[in-house]
């Protein structure tokens, strides 16, 4: 198969030593869990639950608002315990609405929609709204409603669709284990979902210093001629979307496009595996694979975890920590972001928890700009990150903008390459939250707008209408008073 | 000599005709900088500024009796776009952002009056007699007219809380040495 090159990228060390070869472990049941409404984008789940309610496990908790938005389903059995406001798993470390599950330590399942006897002859719309009802969301970090993109058949011609092994973030081995340990699964998954999307052949990409997950992939494949996998060149970030559809196609999607646009939908591999689960045992989306590791965490792990499970759980069964981490890092240190607290619980965005240790982190003094050019180099979306961090120090976001910082997808090469140990992607990431927030407030603007003008109308005919049955009292009045005096 | 006079006579006829065409022709109705003023203004009319509206308001700037901070919804970003555009230099160091806010009625407060709900200009008051009134709070546009209104204190603005999904990453803290 023909593999087409790419601009930029670089070769950070890996790591995946210390946790590729551990087989995936599941975590005993936790006591508690927190199910935020938020694990996904879109819009907030809405709770059917009340406190006091018991719930078997795969039972609905919250229901997705409107389609751009996704379903979520009790992990375990117990009791809610609440319905409270608990500490995100997010860089902010704000708190958000979360379902708090005391389990009854049955773990029992509650009644599943019936498996879809025979997906291939049933209509796609069928196998959609399965993945739908399922709560899966995007596995690969982007925590996209599934059902949305293998929607986009109906408004895109596609006929490709690629399944992204690629797991190109240093450290992180959930999906490396998971192909290797459920390649039939993700086989017969992507199956479905190419079926959903009507995409006749099957991509399945994986970096080349994973050969063991590729074996058990083909050998998954064999009976199938629609698939083909094939490995890709091992450099950061070949993982993104975009780059890896222009990798294995030679397509270009054009930035703020979408890739199904030029007939390619992908998924991750561990969405791949929620979907058959999903329609050949109606299972839904409850549990996640996560990589443990970093050099202060005392045995590292792959752990098959409920969604919801505080990390303090992950770690406590690892072993805790050898020495004090110097940072704690939710996801890879790539695109990964700090972990707050750690009561946060697993959500079903989280592939990783790094601690990391002192030694494994470069002491980065920041210096001024060189203007050395290897973050121009670096950069996968043949951007300028030393122009746009220059404007953005300045406060000058709308330069920023011109020079397309919002095309950045914020996966940190140019801040990781920089001799000057500029955190040039927190500038990008600071400027495009600013540039959305004065975005969304323009959108809010025009809204206020129509409706206060339509409101304006509204008020005048009010208004005339009132004067105008004043004025026909008057008249109604009028002769009236002319009988009093004729009488 | 009386050639170049007849020139000179003839130009200045031919021009003073030309502008006097002009000037009755290309008249301008309103004031172009008022006109663009209120372009950048965000036209909801709350009257926070304490002009009627927005019309008003880029009236008031235009003839320079206003100042470029009067539009709290605008915040500094339209403070420093005003300065820009009416080429004065605005010092806004220490202008302070009052963040978004939105009406939030108080349950225990409000016995269902009504009065409130005309004065919402984006209809995003809901109620009827004698039953508790809600505020939609993403149509509210923090005008706080309604406040002013209820007879029993029930509605109080408030901060419009930073969530998950709209928490930004910060700017980074400049470099300590940075000469
Ligand atoms: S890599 Fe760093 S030092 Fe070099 S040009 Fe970019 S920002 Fe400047
Ligand atoms: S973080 Fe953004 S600017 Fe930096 S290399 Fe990646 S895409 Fe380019």
């Amino acid at each position: 198969m023909k593999i087409f090159d790419l601009p930029g990228g670089v070769h950070p060390a890996y790591r995946k030593e210390q946790s590729s070869e551990l087989a995936i472990r599941p975590l005993p049941l936790p006591k508690r869990l927190y199910i935020p409404l938020q694990q996904h984008v879109g819009a907030l789940s809405v709770p059917i639950v009340a406190v006091g309610d018991t719930v078997a496990k795969g039972q609905v908790l919250c229901v997705r608002q409107g389609s751009f938005s996704a379903t979520q389903h009790a992990p375990t059995s117990g009791r809610i315990a609440a319905i409270e406001s608990f500490v995100a798993p997010h860089a902010s470390g704000l708190a958000q609405d979360t379902i708090v599950i005391e389990s009854d330590g049955q773990d029992a399942w509650g009644e599943l929609p019936a498996p879809i006897a025979d997906p291939f002859s049933v209509d796609p719309a069928e196998i959609i709204e399965r993945v739908a009802i399922s709560g899966i969301v995007g596995l690969g970090g982007a925590i996209f409603p599934a059902a949305i993109k293998l929607n986009m058949g109906q408004q895109y011609k596609l006929d490709t669709l690629l399944i992204n092994g690629a797991e190109c973030e240093p450290y992180l081995t959930c999906d490396d284990r998971l192909m290797r340990e459920y390649a039939a699964e993700v086989i017969d998954g992507a199956r479905l979902m190419a079926r959903a999307l009507g995409a006749r052949r099957i991509i399945v990409a994986v970096e080349e210093n994973k050969p063991q997950a590729i074996a058990s992939l083909k050998a998954a494949a064999q009976a199938h001629e629609e698939i083909r996998v094939t490995g890709v060149p091992i450099r950061y970030p070949v993982g993104y979307a975009q780059h890896l559809t222009k990798m294995v196609t030679g397509r270009e999607t054009p930035a703020e496009h979408r890739n199904a646009e030029v007939g390619v939908v992908t998924h991750n591999v561990a969405t791949a595996r929620a979907v058959h689960q999903a329609v050949r045992f109606g299972r839904p989306l409850i549990s996640r694979i996560v990589t443990v590791t970093g050099g202060a965490i005392r045995q590292a792990a792959n752990l098959d975890v409920l969604i919801g499970t505080p990390v303090s759980d992950l770690v406590e069964f690892c072993g805790g920590f050898s020495e004090t981490p110097k940072q704690l890092v939710l996801g890879g240190p790539m695109m990964g972001q700090p972990l707050p607290d750690l009561a946060v619980p697993i959500v079903k965005g989280s592939a990783g928890i790094l601690a990391m240790s002192a030694a494994e982190l470069v002491e980065s003094r920041e210096r001024p700009c060189i203007r050395c050019g290897s973050c121009v180099d670096v950069c996968p979306c043949g951007l300028s990150p030393m122009e746009m961090a220059a404007f953005i120090r300045k406060d000058k976001l709308d330069a920023a903008d011109k020079i397309f910082v919002g095309d950045c997808i914020g996966c940190g090469s140019c801040s990781w390459v920089c001799p000057s140990y500029i955190p040039l992607v927190q500038y990008f990431n600071y400027a495009n939250g600013v540039l959305g927030d004065q975005a969304r407030q323009r959108r809010k603007n025009d809204r206020v707008k129509t409706l206060s003008e339509a409101h304006a109308v509204r008020a005048e005919q009010a208004e005339k209408a009132r004067q105008a049955a004043r004025a026909g009292k008057t008249a109604a009045a009028a002769p009236q008073s002319t009988n009093e005096v004729q009488a | 000599m009386l050639t170049a006079v007849m020139i000179l006579a003839g130009m200045g006829l031919l021009m003073g005709g030309l502008l006097g065409f002009a000037s009755q022709r290309l008249a301008v109705e309103e004031n172009p900088v008022e006109v663009e003023i209120q372009a950048m203004l965000p036209g909801s009319q709350c009257g926070q500024c304490g002009y009627v509206g927005c019309g008003q308001a880029a009236a008031a700037l235009a003839r320079g009796e206003a100042t470029v901070t009067l539009c709290p919804p605008g915040g500094k970003a339209l403070a420093e776009a005003l300065a820009k555009k009416l080429g004065i230099e605005a010092d806004l160091s220490d202008h302070e952002e009052k963040g978004p806010e939105y009406a939030f009625i108080r349950a225990d407060l409000c016995y269902g009056c009504t009065r409130c709900i005309p004065e919402c200009n984006v209809d995003a008051i809901i109620g009827a007699t004698k039953q508790m009134h809600d505020v939609i709070a993403e149509l509210c546009h923090g005008c706080a007219k309604c406040v002013e209104v209820c007879p029993t204190v029930a509605i109080e603005m408030r901060p419009v809380p930073t969530t998950v999904t709209s928490w930004h990453w910060p700017k980074p803290e400049p470099l300590a040495a940075a000469h």
